[in-house]
């Protein structure tokens, strides 16, 4: 296996073959959990479906995405980075299954070519985006993110795009743009869970403008040096790191330009859980939980203590200026 | 035939031998780095499931005896209610040591503060007394009518673990699990109700 830029000294964490010598690693994965089965002897019927699968796993190949380490302050931590493994077999994608393990073993239905997005609303220039076009839009970055998970878990990924403000630039939204909502593909044909009720599709979220234009919100199209895979949100998705994960919006079909302030669709379905700004805090609890303390997944086994969630992620010097003098406890 | 199946001293060892295989598979899981990108997450979620699963075994018991006519059933209640204080038992013992690393203040913070907590730490304290006194002179001591009123508060148990459940999957609108067992519960609950008013003793 070859070092790539993700090597870093010894205690990444992180080695990846270069793409040809590949095996996915949810393939690899999913040999595995198979075996383990067959040995428990609870085989049965996941073989079939399985070796359907298999076969449409190894025909996609991921493709190389790489980009230079970004200069944007804070785009890069030291921290240790999660396994591929991990970040691509533990999701939350509700689009294809509400348990974490579904969306690696059901997004391969997920159809990313052709894909456009469209700009909508208050802006000079609306109109679809094809995303062949969009991967030209600004050299392509590195950034190593941290991630938390509202339900209190984290990790830390390699993204490789560029910031969504530069996207929102050429697009020149009018004055009173003050808002821009984000919509995920929902298409019942491909994505088994969208035919479930467990929220209302399609799938929106939204920052306010100076959040959209943070040099920090990133438009991701690849990870770990490839292409996003599908159960990530193939093939372009938002990451804002400061806030919960479900903010960052996946599989992007449109980006609005609004003056009110978007309901988002977990805001929708809960809303005294989840709220518009959703910053990463740890001095505001979640109603059913406190959010103090997180489990960094792939941290050093079982029993080791939960981690410190940090104010904004860990990300308080780039953006806490953002919130000053607002209250977060009622804004959540 | 069944019955002289369900007879046999053997059969007893067979069934608690799988009641604890779960156990032993969590426990392998564990140590081999089996049990998924978040370990701690699914052992305290496998636990507390396999309390509720147990708990609808031993509630079947009454129902199955009378409807399909085996007697011999009742003589496995007692470990399969015991099944359910064990799994209860590690389910709150996942959550202290693995959730709260021991933290007693903040467990107790928990407990007040979180429903979903307070209500499945209730259906644990209501549990003890009954496997405290599942035993043979426990229920010499108690008399048969004390202990069969004691032993009832498991229809109360059985809410609240339903509603702890629920209240823990409030937010995410993924209500499929609870409603199945809410069912399961519910049936057994209910056919007790039909059995006293209408079946001949």
């Amino acid at each position: 296996m070859q070092r790539n830029q993700f090597s870093i000294g010894n205690d990444s964490g992180f080695i990846h073959p270069i793409s040809s010598d590949i095996t996915p690693q949810a393939v690899y994965q999913q040999r595995r959990d198979l075996l383990k089965r067959i040995a428990a002897g609870v085989a049965g019927t996941s073989m079939a479906t399985w070796a359907s699968r298999e076969a449409l796993a190894q025909a996609k190949k991921p493709t190389p995405l790489t980009g230079q380490p970004s200069k944007v302050s804070g785009a890069s931590t030291m921290e240790k980075v999660t396994s591929y493994k991990d970040a691509t077999t533990y999701n939350n994608y509700y689009e294809f299954g509400t348990e974490k393990s579904y969306p690696a073993l059901q997004a391969h239905t997920l159809v990313t070519r052709p894909w456009s997005v469209e700009i909508d609303g208050l802006v000079k220039k609306p109109g679809r985006l094809d995303i062949e076009d969009l991967l030209k839009y600004s050299p392509m970055e590195e950034r190593i993110y941290r991630m938390r998970c509202v339900e209190g878990w984290s990790m830390v990924i390699p993204w490789v795009g560029y910031s969504l403000s530069e996207i929102i630039k050429r697009v020149e939204p009018f004055g009173n743009a003050k808002y821009v909502e984000f919509t995920t593909l929902a298409d019942p044909k491909t994505m088994p869970g969208v035919r479930s009720s467990v929220l209302d599709w399609p799938y929106v979220e939204g920052l306010r403008m100076d959040e959209a234009m943070h040099p920090l919100t990133l438009m991701a199209f690849g990870m770990y040096g490839e292409v996003l895979p599908n159960q990530n949100g193939a093939p372009l998705r938002l990451v804002v790191p400061w806030k919960y994960g479900f903010k960052s919006a996946k599989s992007i079909v449109k980006i609005r330009f609004l003056e009110k302030e978007p309901v988002n669709s977990w805001g929708r379905s809960a809303p005294q859980e989840y709220g518009f700004y959703s910053n990463v805090n740890p001095l505001v609890d979640h109603p059913r939980w406190s959010q103090a303390t997180e489990r960094r997944i792939g941290e050093d086994g079982l029993l080791t203590k939960k981690r410190k969630t940090l104010m904004f992620n860990g990300y308080e010097a780039q953006v806490a200026s953002m919130y000053a003098g607002m209250d977060l406890k009622k804004f959540y | 035939m069944v019955r002289a199946l369900l007879g046999k001293p053997q059969t007893k060892l067979v069934i608690f031998t799988i009641a604890a295989l779960p156990f032993c598979y969590l426990l392998w899981g564990a140590f081999n780095d089996a049990l998924g990108a978040n370990p701690a997450e699914y052992l305290i979620r496998s636990t507390g499931e396999l309390a509720l699963r147990f708990l609808c075994f031993t509630l079947a018991i009454s129902p199955l005896r009378v409807i399909a006519g085996l007697p011999e059933l009742l003589r496995f209640r007692r470990m399969l209610g015991l099944f359910v204080y064990f799994y209860a038992c590690i389910h709150l013992l996942c959550y202290s040591w693995l959730d709260m690393g021991f933290e007693w203040v903040d467990i107790a913070a928990d407990i007040a503060k979180r429903p979903f907590i307070l209500v499945g730490f209730t259906a644990f304290v209501l549990l003890t007394p009954l496997a405290a006194t599942s035993f043979n002179r426990a229920i010499r001591g108690l008399g048969a009518r004390r202990w069969q009123m004691l032993h009832r508060v498991v229809y109360g148990i059985a809410l609240l673990t339903v509603l702890h459940f629920y209240w823990m999957r409030a937010g995410k609108s993924n209500f499929a699990e609870v409603v199945m067992y809410g069912a399961i519960l519910a049936a057994l609950l209910l056919w007790r109700v039909w059995n006293k008013r209408f079946a001949r003793h």
